[in-house]
C-alpha cells in the first residue's frame, strides 16, 4: 500500500494534441479517488499514465516514494480492472488469477494461497476451472477484480470497470467495490463518467474537464461548493439549474454574479415567490416529479413531490442560502 | 493500429530479419537481376555482356512468337476463367437452394483444390489420350477426330479443361459464400414482387454477387497466367506449333532450354508489370487486404 | 427458399451430380487404370471398372518405383514432398507470424518500409524471377538439398497479412492486462497471442501444406539428384521417362499417390480448409 502523487501532470500526443495538462493530485494512503468527467476529459489518459500504458509527457508521478515516470507497469506495482475485463480468454479463471504472479516467479504454494483467498473474498471459488467466456458478465467482473487482489499492489486501478453491465447489477457490484476497498485499504484510482457511481464510491472526487481538474474535494463538498458552472451542471442528479442573472434581475445579493445556480430540490412553490415559472413538461418518477419549465427564456428544473395538480404557471422560491454564484466569464464560483 | 506497444527497438528487428532476409535473398535480388539482365546481350558463349537498352524489349514486340504466346495467354486466361467461373457458378446456385445436402455435395466439389496442377494436367492428358484415352473414344462416335498431339485447337481445349477444372473447387466455395451473404429477405421481397427464380437470379442475386464475381475474376485471370504452368508442362509443352505456349512457360524455356538471356530477363519484366497491375487492381478495386 | 418448385429442386440435384461426376471423372479414370496392368490397355480404350492389380501396381511404385527410368521409388518421393511440404508449411507460419507480431506490437523506424518489402513479394511469383532465383539457390549451394526445395519459398505477405489481421482483432486491453501481469513482448506473445491464434494457424498450416506438396516449377528446376526427387515434379519426368508409350497403369498409381495426401488433408479438415481459404484472401 502506498500513498500516490501526480504533480503537475500534462500529456502532449505526438501530433501536439493536449490531452491532459497541469493535473496535481495528492492521493493518501488507502484512499479511495475517483476521477470523473465527460468522454474526453482526460480521465482514462490520466490514469493510464498512472499505470504506465500512456507515456507521461509532462510532470512526475509517485506511487509511494518512486518516482515511477519511466518505469514498466509491471514495475510500478499496481493493479488495473478494465472495462472490458481484458480476461484472457485461453486460460481458465485460476490461470487468470495466477499469471501475474506466476510472471513475478511468485512460489507455487503461495500464489494458490491468493488464489484461493480472492476467490473466497469474490465468491468465484465455484468457476476457478472456468474459461472466461462460460462466465456471466457480472463474475466476469469478479474475475477480474480478483486478477487485481491476488497481486496485493501498492494499488488499484479501475478504468470504468462497471459500464458493460446492466443497470442492476452495476448497482451490485458498486456496493461491492465499496465494500472490498474498505476492507483491503488499497489505495484506489476510479475513473467513471457516470457521476452518481463517483458520488457513491469516492472518498475524493476529481472533476475533470478539457484535460483540467475543475475541482478536487469530498462528495459532499463538491456537491454543496461545485466550483465552478462545469462541475455545477456535472455533478447532482437532475443538474443544477444555471440561469443567466439578466433573466432574473429581481433576486437580491446577486448582482455581481453573470450566473446563478440553484438545485432543482432547493426550489419551492410559494405563492410571492420572485420566480415565475411557466411549466413546459412533467417527468414522473413514482416518489417525486421532475417538473421543467421556463422563466425569462432560460431553462429550469423543479423537483416537487407527486400527486399534486399542476398550474399552467409556478411561482418558486428557494431555500434561504441554497443559490450558488459563479463569475460571468471564468464560471468559478464567487463565495 | 495498436494503442499498446513494446518499446523495444532492436526485437522487432530481430522478429522481422529471417523474412526480411528471405524477400531480399531470394525475391529482391533476383527481380533486380532480371531487370538488369532485361537491358543486356550476352554473347554467344556467354563470356561478353553489353548494355543495349530497351532492345531487348523492341526484339520481344517484333518478334511474332511472343506476340504469339501474348495472344495464347489472353485466349487461354479468358477461356479458363469463364469456363471455371460459369460452371462453379451453376453448382453453387444449385447448392443454395439446398437445405440438407449442401454439406455432402460441398465435400464432393472441393476436394480438386488439393490436387496438383502437375497432376491434374496428367489425369486430363491420360483421359484424352488419343490411342488410349475415353473421351477420343466418345468423341469418335459422334465423328470428331481428337489430337491434341498435332491440332492446335485440340491442345488448347485441353489445357483450358485441365486448368479449369482444378479451379471450380475454389470458385464455388466463393460463390456459395458470396450467395449466402445476400440476405434472404431480398430474394423474398422480388418474390412477392411478383419476380419468378430465374427473373430474380437476374434482377436480384447476379447484381449483389458482382463483388464476388469481380474478385473471381481477377483470382482467376491471376491462376490461369501464373499457376498453370505446371498443366502446360505436364501435357502440351507449349505446343503444338507453340499453341499453347503460355508467357510463363515461354519465359522458363527461352530462360532455361534456350538460354536466351536477354530475351527471357525483358519477358519477366513483361509478366512482373502484369502482376504489379493485377495485384493494384484486387487491392484497388477488391476487398482491402491492407489498411496503409 | 422461397417457394416449393419440385422441378426446380430435382434440376438442381441434377446439375449438382453432374458437377460432382465431371468433378470425379479424372481421378476414377486414374484409379481404374491403375488397378490393371500395361496389357489391359492394349485393346485400345482403357477399361472403366477397376482391375483387380491395385495392390501390386501401388506396392511397386512405393517400393521400387520404374527400375529402368532411374527414378526413385515413390515412396521416397512422398516422404521428399513430405518433408518439402512441412518445411514450407511450418517456415511460412513462423516467419510471418513473427513478422506480423513486430510490424502490429512495435513502432520503429522503416517500420513502413519492411511493410512493403513484405507486400512486394506478393507481386513476384516465382514463375516471373525464374533463372535469377536459381541463380541465386545455385550460388548459395542449396541445389539438391532441403534447404533449397522449401527456404526460397517461405517468404508470405499473406501469411504475413493474415497474422497481421488477426492480432489487431485483439483487444489492446488483453496487451495492457499482460504488461501490467509483468508480461515482456516475448512472453506475451508465447503465452496469449499463440494460444489465440491457434485455429488461425491450423487453417493457414492446412493451405499451405497444400501449397507446398504441390510445388512443381521450383523442385523441378533445383533437384538433379533423384535423392531429392518431390513426387509432384517427379510424375512428369515418370511420364516422360518410362521408355516409348509411358506405362500408364503405373504413371497413374502415382497420380493417385501424389493426390492423396492433399486430398486427404482437404476431406478431413474440411472446416480448417474453408477458414484458410477465405482468410488467406480476405
Amino acid at each position: 500500500m502506498a500513498s500516490i502523487t501526480l504533480d503537475k501532470i500534462g500529456k502532449i500526443y505526438s501530433g501536439g494534441t493536449r490531452a491532459v495538462g497541469d493535473v496535481s493530485i495528492d492521493i493518501a494512503d488507502g484512499e479511495f479517488i475517483v476521477l470523473v468527467g465527460p468522454s474526453g476529459c482526460g480521465k482514462s489518459t490520466l490514469l493510464r499514465m498512472v499505470a504506465g500504458l500512456e507515456s507521461i509527457s509532462e510532470g512526475t508521478v509517485r506511487i509511494g516514494d518512486r518516482v515511477v515516470n519511466d518505469m514498466e507497469p509491471a514495475d510500478r506495482d499496481i493493479a488495473m480492472v478494465f472495462q472490458n475485463y481484458a480476461l484472457y480468454p485461453h486460460m481458465s479463471v485460476r490461470q487468470n488469477l495466477a499469471y501475474g504472479l506466476k510472471n513475478r516467479r511468485t512460489p507455487k504454494a503461495e500464489i494458490d494461497r491468493r488464489v484461493a483467498q480472492a476467490a473466497e473474498i469474490l465468491q468465484i471459488g465455484p468457476y476457478l476451472d472456468r474459461k472466461p467466456r462460460a462466465l456471466s458478465g457480472g463474475q466476469r467482473q469478479r474475475v477480474a477484480m480478483g486478477r487485481a487482489i491476488v497481486r496485493e499492489p501498492a494499488a488499484f486501478l479501475f478504468d470504468e470497470p462497471l459500464s458493460n453491465l446492466d443497470a442492476k447489477l452495476r448497482v451490485t457490484m458498486r456496493l461491492e467495490i465499496k465494500d472490498l476497498q474498505r476492507r483491503l485499504r488499497t489505495t484506489s484510482i476510479y475513473v467513471t463518467h457516470d457521476q452518481l457511481e463517483a458520488m457513491t464510491l469516492a472518498d475524493r472526487l476529481v472533476v475533470l474537464n478539457g484535460g483540467r481538474i475543475e475541482q478536487i474535494g469530498t462528495p459532499l463538498e463538491v456537491y454543496r461548493k461545485p466550483a465552478s458552472t462545469f462541475v455545477a451542471g456535472f455533478i447532482g442528479s437532475p443538474a443544477m439549474n444555471l440561469i443567466s442573472n439578466r433573466a432574473v434581475p429581481h433576486l437580491p445579493g446577486t448582482a455581481h454574479a453573470g450566473t446563478i445556480g440553484i438545485r432543482p430540490e432547493d426550489l419551492t412553490p410559494a405563492p410571492d415567490g420572485p420566480i415565475d415559472m411557466e411549466i413546459l413538461a412533467v417527468e414522473e418518477l413514482g416518489a417525486q416529479r421532475l417538473v421543467h419549465g421556463q422563466t425569462g427564456g432560460e431553462r429550469l428544473t423543479v423537483t416537487l413531490p407527486s400527486g399534486v395538480e399542476l398550474p399552467r404557471t409556478l411561482r418558486l422560491a428557494w431555500r434561504p442560502g441554497s443559490l450558488h454564484l459563479f463569475q460571468a466569464e471564468s464560471g468559478r464560483r464567487i463565495d | 493500429m495498436k494503442r499498446t506497444i513494446f518499446r523495444n527497438q532492436l526485437l522487432p528487428w530481430l522478429l522481422l530479419a529471417p523474412q526480411l532476409a528471405i524477400t531480399f535473398v531470394f525475391f529482391l535480388w533476383p527481380a533486380a537481376q532480371a531487370i538488369r539482365q532485361s537491358f543486356l546481350r550476352q554473347d554467344a558463349f556467354g563470356i561478353n555482356t553489353t548494355f543495349v537498352g530497351l532492345s531487348n524489349f523492341k526484339a520481344l514486340w517484333t518478334s511474332p512468337e511472343y506476340l504469339n504466346s501474348l495472344q495464347v495467354t489472353a485466349v487461354f486466361a479468358v477461356s479458363v476463367t469463364i469456363l471455371s467461373m460459369g460452371f462453379s457458378l451453376l453448382l453453387a446456385v444449385a447448392v443454395d437452394r439446398m437445405i440438407r445436402s449442401t454439406s455432402v455435395y460441398t465435400t464432393l466439389l472441393v476436394w480438386p483444390y488439393a490436387v496438383a496442377p502437375a497432376v491434374a494436367g496428367i489425369l486430363w492428358w491420360f483421359i484424352f489420350n488419343p490411342t488410349i484415352g475415353v473421351m477420343p473414344y466418345v468423341l469418335a462416335t459422334v465423328g470428331y477426330d481428337w489430337n491434341h498431339i498435332s491440332s492446335k485447337t485440340d491442345a488448347m481445349i485441353l489445357v483450358v479443361i485441365a486448368s479449369a477444372w482444378k479451379q471450380i473447387s475454389y470458385n464455388f466455395l466463393f460463390f456459395v459464400a458470396g450467395l449466402q451473404s445476400i440476405p434472404a429477405s431480398l430474394r423474398e421481397a422480388a418474390a412477392i414482387d411478383g419476380a419468378g427464380p430465374v427473373r430474380r437470379f437476374f434482377d436480384i442475386t447476379l447484381p449483389l454477387l458482382s463483388p464476388t464475381t469481380f474478385f473471381l475474376l481477377v483470382v482467376n485471370i491471376v491462376y490461369a497466367m501464373f499457376d498453370t504452368f505446371a498443366v502446360i508442362d505436364a501435357t502440351t509443352e507449349g505446343g503444338p506449333a507453340q499453341a499453347t505456349n503460355i508467357m510463363v512457360y515461354k519465359v522458363y524455356f527461352d530462360g532455361f532450354v534456350g538460354q536466351n538471356m536477354g530475351s527471357s530477363a525483358a519477358q519477366s519484366v513483361v509478366l512482373m508489370l502484369i502482376v504489379i497491375a493485377l495485384t493494384v487492381i484486387q487491392f484497388r478495386w477488391v476487398e482491402k487486404k491492407v489498411a496503409y | 427458399m422461397i417457394e416449393n418448385r419440385p422441378g426446380l429442386n430435382l434440376l438442381a440435384h441434377l446439375t449438382l451430380m453432374l458437377g460432382v461426376v465431371v468433378v470425379a471423372l479424372p481421378v476414377w479414370v486414374a484409379f481404374v487404370a491403375s488397378t490393371h496392368t500395361a496389357t489391359d490397355f492394349m485393346s485400345g480404350t482403357i477399361p472403366m471398372w477397376p482391375g483387380p492389380h491395385l495392390l501390386e501396381n501401388y506396392g511397386r511404385m512405393l517400393d521400387s518405383g520404374v527400375s529402368t527410368s532411374g527414378m526413385p521409388p515413390v515412396g521416397t518421393m512422398m516422404l521428399n514432398s513430405l518433408i518439402m511440404a512441412l518445411l514450407i508449411a511450418c517456415g511460412k507460419i513462423a516467419i510471418s507470424i513473427t513478422s506480423a507480431f513486430a510490424i502490429v506490437y512495435f513502432r520503429f523506424p522503416l517500420r513502413r518500409m519492411a511493410f512493403w518489402c513484405i507486400f512486394i513479394t506478393l507481386m513476384l511469383p516465382v514463375e516471373v524471377r525464374i533463372v535469377p532465383t536459381f541463380q541465386v539457390v545455385a550460388d548459395l549451394g542449396m541445389l539438391n538439398s532441403y534447404a533449397g526445395l522449401s527456404v526460397p519459398l517461405i517468404a508470405s505477405a499473406t501469411a504475413t497479412f493474415l497474422f497481421r489481421q488477426v492480432f489487431l482483432t485483439i483487444p489492446d486491453e488483453l496487451t495492457e492486462a499482460a504488461r501490467i501481469d509483468g508480461a515482456g513482448p516475448m512472453k506475451f506473445f508465447r503465452d496469449i497471442l499463440l494460444p489465440l491464434s491457434r485455429t488461425n494457424i491450423a487453417a493457414l498450416f492446412v493451405i499451405l501444406f497444400i501449397y507446398g506438396w504441390n510445388q512443381y516449377l521450383w523442385p523441378l528446376l533445383i533437384t538433379t539428384s533423384s535423392d531429392y526427387y518431390t513426387i509432384v515434379a517427379g510424375i512428369k519426368r515418370m511420364a516422360d521417362a518410362v521408355d516409348g508409350l509411358p506405362q500408364w497403369h503405373l504413371v497413374m498409381a502415382t497420380a493417385m499417390l501424389a493426390m492423396l495426401p492433399p486430398v486427404a488433408v482437404v476431406i478431413g479438415m474440411q472446416r480448417l480448409f474453408v477458414k484458410g481459404l477465405v482468410e488467406t484472401e480476405k
